[in-house]
């Protein structure tokens, strides 16, 4: 238990002082700017925005910088900037089949429409640093790929097309379960009303979105070690741009907002089929802000994962405990509760040390029999810790 | 003009589709060039607040929401009648005033050609953007081999 305490003042002022100048280094190297952070930190960017929940790419990349760089800090500061504000509204769904795709690459099918782009990624590269990136290069580094040589392939009178997803090619084939319908049933919103068990898939997926790349990696990675074993292949991973829309009650129509980068994962998994449903594949879903498919992946693991009881599969592993996972998932929540810790404890810890010193006495009291006379007691029981 | 009423929103709509993608610099270098503005008055100044933005499970089924983002909102009243709104993802009121006062002016069918004439450029730049970007991608195209395991 925590118990309020005042004072200090001029301490924390003091503190807040050394972090700002702490947090601007040496002041003899160029303080960094917010631009440069959103352009050239994206993907620590793209981290915050999702689990921050809040899509806005200079207030993820202010963040970042007044965190010193701690991603969960910067979290924190961005959900906390989203309460200051009001909800206009919701917007449509986003067609995630119209994107306008960075990259796109499946695991299952080598020839699919629209060929697999692998885009700005890191798979591929063989993770040794690079020296050229320690200093300001005025043209572009060697290593570098090209990509203009080959650019020509597209020209302006073969404009992008729109690429099926991949699930919709087995789909004709009815050999993968179809997306659960839109019957037109509001989505639970874990902003509204706080998450409750049983959570339906709505409230699972909008849990996991904004959960800790970290926790859902863990669990994805529990699962292919067996704990939870679904056999999943990468059906889909895309990349790219999609149109934001919103209905907008004064006018009469959905308004184009704009743009925003998203990160998709169809994950297909196997099914042995049940007495109703023949054997067919099973999917789980990653939708995540920015780019980010380590994400978007584990998120798709554990999103199949908790479907275990609707496919009538044992619970058996931590990845299948909704309660467990959906609990804990949440960085800011989590670090909140750790780190409280650090806080000033001193009357609950008074009260629990009286109460341990009491524990001990009594406990000591049958044994002091023997060499009664030889020491205090309470002198023998540092000695006992000491040897611990 | 013989137009529906579907009609005019539809080109309404991609109107506002084009001014969510111009910056404030193109926004208000069109506004420039309607100067002196008809009189007008605000309806509502710009103010900030969120969309939440939703997915569907599995791409195309039941939605869930992912998280929300900041949308910048504001409206002007013409003198003349036409009622200019704008609603746009990011902070910028500036922004957001100079796209309602387009869209209000855009409305009146006198100035139409000419506010869609201001903003060519704009068009021309995202179309550019989109080329350029599809190409670059397209430029990562792979074709991979499955190689034959030579055992029997």
């Amino acid at each position: 238990m925590y118990v309020a305490v005042k004072g200090g003042e001029t301490a924390i002022r003091n503190a807040h002082a050394l972090l700002a100048e702490t947090r601007r280094g040496n002041p003899d190297v160029p303080e960094i700017g917010i631009d440069q952070i959103a352009e050239q930190l994206t993907l620590a960017v793209d981290r915050i925005m999702a689990e921050g929940c809040l899509y806005d790419r200079s207030l993820a990349a202010l963040a970042l910088k007044q965190a010193r760089g701690d991603l969960i800090e910067a979290i924190f500061l961005v959900r906390a900037f989203r309460t200051t504000l009001p909800r206009f509204g919701y917007a449509q769904p986003v067609e995630t089949g119209a994107m306008r795709v960075r990259r796109r690459v499946s695991a299952t099918f080598k020839d699919l429409p629209g060929g697999q782009v692998l885009g700005p990624t890191f798979d591929y590269t063989h993770r040794l640093l690079d020296p050229s990136l320690a200093t300001f290069a005025a043209a572009p580094a060697k290593s570098a790929p090209a990509a203009r040589p080959a650019a020509p392939s597209v020209t302006p009178a073969d404009p992008p097309v729109a690429m099926a997803r991949v699930t919709d090619l087995l789909g004709d084939e009815g050999l993968i379960e179809a997306s659960p319908p839109d019957d037109g049933t509001e989505p639970g919103d874990i902003t509204r009303a706080p998450l409750a068990f049983p959570a339906d898939r709505s409230v699972r997926l909008q849990n996991l979105a904004r959960g800790d790349e970290g926790f859902l990696l863990a669990l994805g990675y529990s699962t292919q070690r067996g704990y939870a074993r679904t056999h999943p292949f990468v059906g889909e991973v895309r990349i790219g741009e999609v149109e934001v829309s919103m209905f907008v009650e004064e006018l009469g129509f959905a308004v184009p907002l704009g743009e925003i980068r998203l990160t998709e994962c169809q994950m297909v998994t196997q099914f042995h089929g049940s007495a109703q449903v023949p054997p067919q594949f099973t999917r789980g879903y990653g939708l995540v802000f920015g780019q980010s498919e380590r994400k978007a992946m584990s998120m798709a693991l554990v999103e199949r994962a908790l479907r275990h009881a609707e496919l009538g599969e044992e619970k058996s592993a931590p990845a299948q405990d909704a309660e467990f996972v959906l609990s804990h998932s949440d960085n800011v929540q989590a670090t909140g509760f750790v780190e409280h810790l650090k806080l000033p404890h001193y009357v609950d810890f008074q009260a629990e040390l009286d109460l341990v010193r009491r524990m001990r006495a009594s406990h000591n009291q049958p044994e002091d029999d023997q060499d009664a006379g030889d020491r205090p007691a309470s002198d023998k029981g540092e000695h006992a810790e000491a040897a611990e | 003009m013989n137009e529906s009423p579907d009609d005019a929103t539809a080109r309404r709509i991609e109107m506002m589709r084009l001014l969510s993608r111009a910056t404030r610099e193109e926004l208000e270098a069109a506004v420039e060039r309607f100067a002196p503005l008809p009189p007008m008055r605000e309806l509502r100044a710009p103010d900030v607040g969120l969309a939440m933005l939703r997915g569907r499970v599995g791409g195309d089924g039941s939605p869930f929401n992912i998280g929300e983002a900041t949308v910048t909102r504001a409206a002007v009243q013409l003198e003349a009648g036409a009622t200019g709104v704008s609603y746009m993802l990011g902070r910028e009121p500036e922004r957001a005033r100079a796209a309602a006062i387009l869209d209000a002016l855009w409305q009146d069918e006198a100035l139409r050609g000419a506010v869609e004439l201001a903003l060519a450029h704009v068009r021309r730049r995202l179309d550019d953007e989109v080329t350029q970007g599809a190409a670059k991608t397209e430029a990562t195209k792979v074709n991979f081999f499955t190689m034959v395991r030579g055992e029997d």
